[in-house]
């Protein structure tokens, strides 16, 4: 569905990304960690065809990702800066809706269910400074979806939220990946996070010496869905994947 | 509250006058000018001199929102664009409107639209630098959220990049407001035999400080009417 072929990223003379090589099946969640300023925010940059690739390429179901395509969404961290502060709740997953040209007429009926499904039925006449943190991420999240895109591309989504939100968030976000069938691109710097969420979890690395990021490790998550935020956490494997994959982070 | 000076001040103009220490001839007296400004509204012809002045100073107003927001816009989305045109817009920003009063005579003849004309340049420069500035500072994030929902580049502007700049914005075009009625005042006065500047120089010239002080307030009260309508503007954010 979403590969990197010997994909390199430079800025200038200082490379950031080396030869990443890696696939993101259909339907598949895969999370990516590792250690502040090792390159995940570049990747997920590449992949959606925002920043431009300095050799090897992204594909997306085969073909070259060289510019930003509706089939691949991406929901930021910074949720803030992501909605627009003039448009109302609705009015925001409305603009996917226009970008798709579905007729005015109709936005009512597809918004409704979306912002229901992310829990913001009721807050769609609020404006996003009227929303709480989670509740803003939910709606660029409910957005994202409203693009009906095949991956959604997540850089740590959850990093700048509390902790009951957080978990709040990685279950809902886990059942809707599950049960509206679409792949999921997930970034972390948080490694429990990923374990649990992951269908696979792709650990990325500095090199030492020219700071370039690189993979170190892909590990296959066997753990049963769906997963459960205390079962899941306190499974004897979780607890194997977390040592095996915390030395990357170091 | 805010009429509490003004008030005070025509108070204390009245009282001096009748006291003999303002001139006459000169600084007339609010309860004179009232008079004759009332008289000017009665038979139309102030209305009609208002009608003119204003709909000038729209007129520019509307022209130079139009071109300074178009070419702002492009200017804050294109750096190398903008550093291209510094030069032509340094070059051109510091000829004094009235300077263009002869050519656009030339070209429009005594019209309303020789005013509006010299006013838009005026105001064009304030829109167009304040909207690239706004356009520029607009969050790079939003414009990506553009570009990832596949939105070609008019959409960008229009449904991202102009909303985002807004405020910005209209700070510059109520700047022009005061200076779109300003510079058409300053034509009228110079060339131009119609509207508010020339009715106060044919009344001064015909001794009528009276009529003279009611068209100058009478501009100053409409002024601050238009202002306050453009401050109303309803603008959501
Ligand atoms: N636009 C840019 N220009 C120059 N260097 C950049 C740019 N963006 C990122 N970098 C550099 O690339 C490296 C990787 O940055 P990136 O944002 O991808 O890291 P990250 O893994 O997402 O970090 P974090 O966990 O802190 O978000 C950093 O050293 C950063 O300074
Ligand atoms: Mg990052």
């Amino acid at each position: 569905m979403l590969e990197a072929r010997g994909l390199s990223v430079s800025f200038g003379a200082q490379p950031v990304l080396r030869d990443i090589d890696l696939t993101v099946a259909e339907h598949e969640f895969v999370c990516v960690v590792g250690p502040s300023g090792c390159g995940k925010t570049t990747l997920l940059r590449a992949l959606a065809g925002l920043t431009p690739i300095s050799s090897g390429s992204a594909l997306f179901k085969g073909r070259p990702v060289i510019a930003p395509q509706t089939e691949l969404a991406v929901v930021f961290q910074d949720y803030a800066r992501a909605l627009l502060p003039w448009r109302t709740v609705a009015g925001n997953v409305a603009l996917a809706l226009e970008a798709r040209n579905i007729p005015a007429s109709d936005h009512a009926a597809r918004i409704a269910p979306l912002l229901a499904k992310l829990g913001l039925s009721g807050d769609g006449d609020k404006f996003p400074s009227q929303l709480s943190g989670g509740m803003q991420q939910r709606l660029q999240i409910a957005r994202c979806l409203a693009q009906e895109p095949e991956v959604l591309l997540m850089d740590e989504p959850f990093g700048s939220l509390d902790a009951i939100t957080r978990q709040q968030l990685q279950d809902e976000v886990a059942r809707l990946a599950k049960e509206e069938k679409r792949t999921v691109l997930f970034i972390t710097h948080d490694l429990e996070e990923a374990i649990y969420l992951g269908d696979r979890v792709i650990a990325l690395a500095r090199v030492k010496g020219n700071l370039a990021g690189r993979i170190a490790e892909i590990v296959d998550i066997a753990l049963p869905r769906p997963r459960q935020q205390l079962a899941t956490r306190e499974d004897p494997r979780f607890l194997q994947y977390r040592h095996r994959l915390f030395r990357h982070l170091e | 509250m805010g009429a509490a000076f003004p008030l005070a001040v025509l108070a204390l103009w009245e009282l001096l006058s009748r006291g003999g220490v303002l001139a006459e001839d000169g600084f007339s007296r609010p309860s004179r000018f009232f008079v004759a400004g009332a008289k000017a509204l009665a038979d139309g012809t102030l209305l009609a001199q208002t009608a003119q002045t204003f709909g000038a100073a729209a007129q520019a107003l509307v022209i130079a929102t139009v071109a300074g927001v178009t070419v702002g816009a492009i200017l804050g989305l294109f750096r190398p664009l903008e550093r291209a045109a510094q030069l032509t817009i340094d070059a051109l920003r510091p000829i004094p409107s009235v300077a263009l009063i002869p050519l656009s005579l030339l070209i429009f003849g005594f019209s309303r639209e020789m005013s509006a004309a010299v006013a838009a340049f005026a105001c064009f420069w304030p829109i167009l630098i304040v909207t690239t500035a706004a356009v520029r500072g607009v969050d790079p994030r939003l414009i990506e959220v553009g570009r990832l929902l596949a939105f070609p580049l008019p959409k960008i502007v229009l449904k991202l990049a102009l909303p985002a700049a807004l405020p910005g914005i209209l700070v510059g075009i109520r700047v022009a407001a005061g200076i779109a009625i300003v510079v058409t005042v300053t034509t009228e006065i110079v060339t131009n035999p119609r509207g508010l500047g020339y009715a106060m120089t044919m009344a001064a010239e015909s001794l009528q400080p009276d009529l003279v002080w009611a068209t100058l307030l009478w501009v100053g009260v409409v002024g601050w009417a238009a202002n306050w309508a453009l401050e109303k503007l309803p603008i959501r954010r």
